[in-house]
């Protein structure tokens, strides 16, 4: 029985170091010269250098940090977004009586499935009518319209195992609706909150499609579209200044995974989010 | 309507304002970005329309034009076969390591966060550069290879493996329906497995017989949710081919040709018209999923298999 525990761990072991090994050459790889990185498969650097970060941030003619900033700013607002937003429709459905309530839910968990591409090409036209091709607005403005229903369909979850009595009581002491949501449900709603607030840092850090289609100016880019074009603005196979501003954009989730570890797979493991 | 039947609809309508207050934002994005941008594409879907001309109605044209757009019948293919090799490899992954961790071994919770992590990264740009770096010509791969004396293999600009590059970079992110599998498996109380343990039922009997049964819910879960992203990839075909789809189209998924016929060509309608198909697509499986699954997955409560 014994022999076989420590055969599990060295299977385990070994398929943890082989799944991260691409991510740990990656590291390396960003911390050698040019002309060592493909020659060398190991994860010690023979001579190792942060050139590459000092050549990466500067080389695609904007500083990288204005793609980190920018990347933070829309990251920032959707967090607010999503929380807020989210938040109050969930108490709404999960809380309140009103004509229709049953239909709207059903709308409402009809469109967490809905691929989103078939209200792309309508979005980016409405979008385009707006003036705000080429801004940050189609990015934050859905997320303050509680569009990511997965996050209302978890806080509903939540909300539901929250006694009503707690909001009964709140009522008898002159509590209205807006009252019982502010000092009752969002205070107990919190865990839900933190949960939503990370995957949607998360999800947003990496999005791509639609900085993809709504970004162009370079000072606006975003990191994921500033990485893509990486390599043609620099115009040249600068592989470790490619490696090291990855890493670099790979860093803050890797951060926020520390920090939250629990909670981000406590909040998968009940709602089987990505 | 009797007259108290009216008014007690209107009674009711007054006590819902506070409730339509809390949903408004909700109402206006659900109206205005979703709905209303559905009925939208869906008008497109049946015109010819460029973004800067009034949309033009052609009727099926677009429809029907797909079924004869070669590229779109290869992006179809690409994308199916992507889904029905990663899929069922993911979840194989997925459930043989749960498995493996659930046996109440020491140091669970690193191996959970260790293996999660590929997930966590996995669908953003820096990672599909790192796969485009790896599996090149001169990438990391083919170094190793030749360290053992094995000659290299243009991996990504070789159409017949290119695709592949991509499958294995969804299976590298099994820890999701990972971490979803053992959460599935701490719900199997222990008294039935020690009831088959006693009945004498090996460890293979009791993984057919009692875990994967019992297991069952979650596992659809897991295949539905998988499915239906899969058919939605888009970005690490979109980098490891530069936006082309290539070589050979052999990476060109559905996404990625709904993106080059929508912001490279301008075929607004033509991609609204595919879009509606995918969206057809992802119903009939997920459809499909729920009528086979009636079939294998295995509700406790009831007792019976359905």
């Amino acid at each position: 029985m014994r022999t076989r525990r420590v055969f599990a761990h060295v299977g385990l072991t070994v398929g943890a170091l082989i799944m991260l090994y691409p991510l740990l050459w990656m590291i390396t790889a960003s911390l050698r010269p040019n002309t060592e990185i493909f020659t060398d498969a190991g994860l010690v650097p023979e001579h190792p250098t942060l050139g590459n970060y000092a050549l990466g941030w500067h080389s695609t003619g904007v500083n990288f940090g204005v793609y980190i900033a920018n990347s933070l700013i829309i990251c920032t607002a959707v967090v607010i977004g999503n929380v807020l937003t989210c938040s109050l429709t969930a108490y709404a459905f999960a809380r309140l009586k009103f004509v229709g309530r049953k239909t709207l839910f059903a709308l409402m968990l009809a469109t967490i499935m809905l691929p989103g591409h078939v209200t792309l090409i309508a979005q980016y036209s409405i979008f385009r009518n707006l003036n705000w091709i080429d801004t940050f607005w189609p990015m934050i403005v859905p997320s303050f319209l509680a569009t990511d229903a997965f996050f209302v369909f978890l806080m509903v979850q939540f909300i539901r195992s929250i006694p009503v009595e707690l909001d009964d009581a709140a009522r008898i002491d002159g509590c209205g609706a807006w009252g019982i949501y502010r000092r009752i449900i969002l205070p107990l709603l919190s865990p839900a909150l933190v949960t939503t607030a990370i995957f949607s840092f998360i999800w947003t850090w990496n999005n791509f499609f639609s900085q993809l289609i709504y970004l162009s100016t370079r000072t606006k880019l975003t990191v994921p579209v500033a990485l893509r074009g990486f390599l043609d603005a620099t115009g040249s196979s600068e592989w470790g200044a490619l490696f090291a501003m990855s890493v670099v954009t790979l860093v803050p989730v890797v951060v926020v995974f520390v920090v939250f570890q629990r909670r981000i797979l406590a909040g998968m493991a009940h709602t089987g989010l990505k | 309507m009797s007259r108290s039947a009216a008014d007690s609809f209107g009674t009711r309508l007054r006590q819902s304002v506070p409730g339509y207050l809390f949903l408004l934002p909700w109402l206006i994005g659900v109206l205005g970005l979703t709905v209303g941008p559905m009925v939208l594409s869906l008008y497109y879907s049946f015109t010819d329309y460029a973004l800067f001309n009034t949309p033009a109605w052609t009727g099926l044209h677009n429809y029907t034009a797909l079924f004869h757009d070669a590229r779109y019948l290869h992006s179809l293919r690409v994308t199916f076969l992507y889904v029905a090799v990663s899929v069922p490899l993911e979840m194989t992954f997925a459930l043989a390591i749960a498995v493996l961790l659930n046996r109440g071994l020491r140091g669970l919770a690193v191996y959970r966060a260790l293996y999660y992590v590929p997930s966590l990264l996995g669908g953003s740009v820096a990672i599909a550069l790192l796969w485009q770096q790896i599996f090149g010509s001169d990438g990391l791969l083919n170094h190793v290879l030749s360290l053992f004396g094995i000659e290299g293999h243009g991996w990504i600009s070789e159409p017949g493996t290119a695709l592949w590059t991509l499958i294995v970079l969804r299976v590298w992110q099994f820890g999701a329906p990972m971490v979803i599998f053992l959460a599935g498996l701490r719900q199997i109380p222990e008294d039935v497995m020690e009831a088959a343990e006693m009945d004498g039922a090996n460890k293979w009997q009791r993984f057919w017989r009692v875990t994967l049964p019992l297991l069952s819910p979650v596992v659809f879960f897991n295949l539905v949710l998988q499915i239906i992203g899969a058919f939605q990839a888009f970005t690490p075909a979109y980098i490891i081919s530069g936006g082309k789809g290539g070589p050979s189209d052999s990476t060109l998924f559905y996404t990625l040709y709904l993106y080059q016929q929508a912001f490279g060509n301008f075929r607004m309608g033509y991609a609204a018209a595919m879009a509606w198909v995918l969206l057809l697509i992802i119903a009939v499986f997920t459809g499909l999923n729920f009528v086979l699954g009636r079939t294998w997955v295995f509700y406790g409560d009831e007792g019976v298999r359905r």
